[in-house]
């Protein structure tokens, strides 16, 4: 009886928890309210199974437990009801995994109009380079970087000249506009991950990896790297500010390019 | 990794068979008593040892198939620049065939039971066998002092790193051609002697195979051969 | 009763006994010792020594996290290195052993009939290298610069980096060095598990007519076979990169402004290497523990397995398909996107044969004659953490939905309730259902119904809610969760409450290691088969069973495994051993 009333309560108690309690995603900031979507169609699906499949285990422990003269029924398999809950889990499982290929489609393929904003990662700070006015930017070489050139463009490079560096400081992003995120490390493994933009991606030494998001508010976010990368890992936090197109470009003037970095009279007056 | 997944899908094949001859699909609460029926089915007819060696053998060569699989990953990067093959390897590969030969001629021995001949056989593999291995370590101290050194580059490092494996596991096998050859002078019960010789023949072709594969990898010639599958298919 | 008598049947043949070795001395009997039950014992006795450090630096690590600021000791890289030893330690050195060394051993050859393991030697070898690697792990804690903490999974390159606890130290060496250690040893040991069930069984013990135990052990230990060595072959590269500075994982890095020697590595690499073991580890953890509850719910409802075909058919499907699921770990690894397609489409399809196996279990439980004991509500309380840690498989496994996820606390709270308290608690079930035939003695009820609501339930409250600081973007991994936007005040207050819940747990294992001790001497009496059971183990003529298990002659199998309950029958169960018919009335539609 005990056992039957537990496993009800254990049901009752996590759909309430989920519910009531104030532990909740942080709002949206990007557009992929389509992944938060996905979500809750599987908190859903889930959720139902969960609870059919405990409320059904309680009802058996109350229903047949061991009474004195009580005899278990002989039934070693029944294949229609099998093939039945089969079926069923497969079109549960269907339900799950159509939307989210759909959405996971959307989330790899870039939009053609999207900027590039390239994000480097190492222990334990994130930097950051914008294109120039040429929109592209320079490559770039692990090899490369030293003191002067903290994320190893490549000097040789006229495309890199005009980019603007953004050594360990805050990245500023217009509102609206798509941005493809090019995600790159000096050391280690980490990981570019702003909780209101729901997107995330490992940074790995050695090549470029991305995602792509478009800033739907406003507002300053906390840049959390993770990917475990070394015990330094808890504090390399970081700032995205999303701005109004008016104040992006007011930040974006008062950034240095790489050529004026580099250029040694200008040496020191960064920020 | 699509090496360990072939060589994965082979090993599935082989359980596959066997399992389809397990008879799965019967209902087993309807077949009460009737043990005689289901002795063909209890227990294979092989030896036990071999069936322990047969697995054992199963899990080297996923071993060595990852290896592959991690040697196929890396060399699909831009910067790969492959070593030399010494040309010493071909000498060695010739001794490791009649390291194989001698122990198959030992098998063939134990079964009629010559022990002469089984004891001329075993000698010879081991032998060889550690010809082989001084081959090896020739080989790569050619290659050191050429300059080709473990650590300068990724496809040096797998160089060593498959040769050494490949030689460890040799290494191995001659602890057991040592126990073998024990039996086959202090006069060990033919039955046991022959199965003895018989695992070690088993290993011994086996690890021809792995070193035939190595070679085939190191030397290039494993992707030629790929790549034309590949042409093929497409 | 129907005849079935196959066209080309073969006479039956006199099954040779295997040649057994006797001990001679103290030493050979029990240290020594070749008898898989006394290695067994050995290796559970190990694996749970080893389990309680594990459990000692859980609590270590929510202390930290439940209360930041409060505990000095416990620097940033003392709390990298716990985590990672208590990954490490649970995952192969406590659980794997423990399934496939401790419960392996002793049940395969008593539940196939078998007098021992067919390659006893080897078999005592097994435990001692396992024993060798335990040691060399623990010694990582006194090395110079400590254990690792790189994490259990070991990434490269910071594994091997300054940044990183113990990489430019002793720790990394060791925690590699053990690896492979527990490798070969393991491998020695999943021989013998392998081939004794292929060889060593009884007349008329046919595969269908094994308990899912052994299913799930012997599926288990295939798959351990074949996937230890990708781990293997992943530290042996690494092991190469920190000592010899090869460059198999690491590219050209800075560090700390300085260009290191390494180039042209791939750290991806290490991940698939890692993920190809790590993906089917899941499952290794799993099968011996889906096979050893189906069989507390059959005993303990009196009832046969429901579907005992589709059981084993889900058991070696599950298997096969846990090899071509391992990059849905690596999703936000940056490997191709495009693979993303295909991993999460064979993640999701490994759910139906699992739901299969679910249903199936409470299944059993419906018009069964269920008793509430010990063994049964384990067997309970792991359906119902093992539904909820799956279910968020599928949160995790569709690729996109892990986006936001994966790295988070929800991460941590899935894979511990599906493969950690799940397994654990099937464990604990089987201890109390099986303790009577090794020790001769029941476990104190009331001390094992203590144990049991505060396990369970515990556990429970530990991990439902941590799920939700996942989803509000609490990432893992980390020491302090001071200083983020995402953690309210209310937030804080959960993880105190999830840190005191995890002392009280851990409080009631310390209370089971008591039982555990005192009841050898001072348990009830349990005779010889005290559960009514129908395999083989507990039809043997000593308990505990003594060497060679089964006295003179091997018991002959005259049935399957789940003869309970048969209409006509005297008893509500018939032993594997016992001849005649009972033939149900009709095949069931």
């Amino acid at each position: 009886m005990a056992v039957a009333l537990v496993l009800v309560l254990i049901v009752v108690g996590s759909v309430l928890f989920h519910f009531l309690s104030p532990w909740w995603w942080t709002p949206i900031a990007s557009n992929w309210d389509y992944i938060d979507n996905t979500i809750i169609i599987t908190f859903w699906i889930t959720g139902v199974v969960f609870a059919a499949v405990v409320l059904f285990m309680a009802y058996c422990v109350f229903r047949f437990r061991h009474r004195e003269g009580n005899q278990a029924a002989y039934e070693p398999e029944n294949r229609r009801l099998e093939s039945w809950l089969t079926v069923v889990t497969a079109v549960g499982v269907t339900a799950l995994l159509v939307p989210g290929l759909f959405v996971w489609s959307r989330f790899v393929n870039v939009p053609g109009d999207a900027t590039e904003v390239e994000v480097v990662g190492q222990q334990w700070q994130w930097s950051f380079r914008l294109p120039g006015k040429d929109g592209k930017l320079g490559t770039s070489d692990t090899r490369d970087v030293n003191a002067e050139n903290p994320l190893g463009v490549i000097a040789t490079d006229a495309n890199g000249q005009d980019d603007v560096v953004v050594e360990a400081a805050d990245l500023h992003l217009p509102v609206g506009k798509p941005v493809k995120m090019l995600l790159r490390s000096i050391d280690v493994l980490h990981d570019f991950y702003v909780p209101e933009f729901r997107a995330k991606m490992d940074m790995i030494p050695g090549s470029v990896t991305y995602f792509w998001f478009t800033p739907t508010k406003t507002g300053t976010f906390q840049v959390l790297c993770a990917e475990l990368c070394g015990q330094g890992h808890p504090m390399m936090h970081g700032v995205v500010m999303v701005d109004t197109q008016e104040d992006y470009l007011a930040w974006l003037g008062q950034q240095q390019t790489f050529a004026q970095l580099s250029a040694p009279q200008q040496m020191g007056s960064a920020e | 990794m699509s090496v360990i997944l072939v060589f994965l899908l082979v090993i599935a094949g082989i359980a596959g068979w066997w399992l389809s001859h397990q008879r799965l699909m019967t209902k087993p609460w309807l077949e009460q008593g009737m043990i005689g029926d289901f002795v063909a089915l209890d227990r294979s007819a092989l030896p036990t040892a071999k069936i322990g060696l047969g697995v054992f053998l199963a899990v080297v060569g996923c071993l060595f198939a990852l290896f592959t699989s991690a040697y196929f990953m890396r060399m699909a990067l831009s910067d790969w620049r492959p070593l030399p093959i010494p040309s010493l390897l071909w000498l060695n590969t010739g001794v490791l065939v009649l390291s194989s030969i001698a122990i198959q001629c030992a098998s063939l021995a134990a079964r009629k039971g010559q022990v002469d001949m089984v004891r001329l056989g075993l000698a010879t593999a081991g032998l060889t066998a550690l010809v082989f291995l001084i081959g090896q370590l020739v080989a790569w101290r050619e290659l050191s002092a050429d300059g080709y050194f473990l650590a300068s580059n990724p496809a040096n490092s797998f160089f060593y790193l498959l040769t050494g494996m490949h030689g460890l596991h040799i290494l191995g096998g001659l602890v057991g051609l040592g126990r073998t050859s024990v039996g086959a002078w202090n006069g060990a019960q033919p039955q046991r002697l022959r199965l003895s010789v018989e695992l070690c023949a088993m290993y011994w072709h086996f690890l021809l195979f792995v070193w035939l594969a190595i070679f085939a990898l190191l030397a290039g010639w494993a992707s030629t051969l790929i790549d034309i599958c590949r042409g093929l298919l497409t | 009763m129907v005849d079935i008598t196959p066209a080309d049947a073969v006479p039956p043949a006199e099954v040779a006994e295997m040649e057994l070795y006797h001990p001679h001395s103290w030493w050979t009997k029990y240290v020594f010792s070749q008898d898989a039950k006394v290695i067994a014992i050995q290796y559970s006795a190990t694996a749970t020594a080893i389990g309680m450090v594990a459990l000692v630096l859980s609590w270590l690590m929510r202390l930290q996290l439940g209360f930041p600021g409060t505990f000095d000791f416990i620097t940033p890289e003392a709390y990298y290195q716990f985590i990672t030893m208590h990954g490490m330690i649970m995952v192969i050195y406590l659980l794997t052993a423990l399934f496939l060394g401790g419960f392996g051993n002793y049940l395969i050859p008593l539940m196939v009939g078998a007098r021992d393991m067919v390659f006893p030697y080897v078999n005592m070898l097994s435990y001692w290298i396992y024993l060798l690697a335990v040691l060399v792990l623990v010694s990582s804690f006194f090395a110079p610069g400590g254990p690792t903490g790189a994490g259990w999974t070991l990434y490269p390159p910071q594994a091997i980096m300054t940044g990183t606890p113990g990489g430019q130290d002793w720790g990394i060496i060791l925690m590699l060095v053990s690896l492979i250690l527990f490798i070969v040893g393991f491998t020695m040991g999943g021989l013998n598990y392998v081939v004794t069930v292929l060889q060593g069984r009884t007349r008329g013990m046919t595969l269908m007519r094994l308990p899912l135990t052994v299913w799930g052990i012997f599926t288990a230990t295939v798959m351990a076979l074949l996937a230890f060595p990708a781990l293997f072959v992943a530290c042996v590269m690494m092991l190469l990169d920190r000592a010899l500075g090869t460059s198999f994982f690491m590219p050209a890095i800075v560090e700390m402004g300085e260009q290191l020697q390494h180039g042209g590595g791939s750290p991806i690499l290490f991940q698939h290497l890692f993920w190809f073991f790590g993906h089917p580890e899941v499952y290794i953890v799993a099968l011996p523990a889906f096979g050893i509850v189906s069989d507390l719910i059959s005993t303990h409802a009196r009832k046969n397995i429901f579907g005992y075909r589709m059981m084993v058919w889900a058991i070696v499907g599950i298997g096969a398909l846990s090899f071509v699921v391992w990059a849905h770990h690596m999703y936000v690894s940056g490997m191709h996107p495009y693979f993303g397609f295909f991993f999460a489409t064979t993640t999701l399809i490994i759910a139906v044969p699992t739901a299969i196996k679910v249903y199936n279990w409470v299944l059993t439980l419906w018009r069964g004659d269920i008793h509430l004991t010990i063994p049964m509500l384990f067997a309970l309380a792991f359906i119902v953490t093992f539904v909820n840690g799956g279910l968020t498989g599928l949160f995790l496994g569709n690729v996109v939905v892990d986006v936001p996820l994966s790295d988070t606390m929800f991460v941590v709270a899935h894979f511990h309730m599906v493969m950690g308290v799940a397994p654990i608690i099937v464990i604990f079930g089987a201890i109390y259902h099986w303790y009577p035939k090794v020790t001769g003695r029941m476990l104190n009820e009331t001390l094992g119904r203590f144990h049991f609501w505060v396990t369970f339930l515990g556990a429970y409250l530990i991990f439902f809610p941590m799920h939700y600081l996942g989803l509000m973007g609490v990432p893992r991994r980390y020491n302090e969760l001071t200083d983020m936007t995402v953690m309210t005040e209310s937030a804080h207050h959960l993880n105190s409450f999830i840190s005191i819940m995890a002392f009280i747990v851990g409080f009631a294992q310390i209370v089971f290691l008591f039982n555990l001790i005192w009841s050898i001497r001072h348990g009830r009496e349990a005779g010889g088969n005290p559960w009514r059971a129908t395999t083989l183990e507990w039809q043997t003529p000593e308990t505990p069973p003594a060497h060679g298990n089964f006295g003179k002659d091997l018991p002959i199998v005259y049935r399957w495994a789940y003869d309970y309950s048969v209409p006509g029958a005297k008893e509500d169960f018939i032993p594997q051993n016992i001849p005649g018919s009972f033939a149900p009335s009709r095949e069931p539609a």
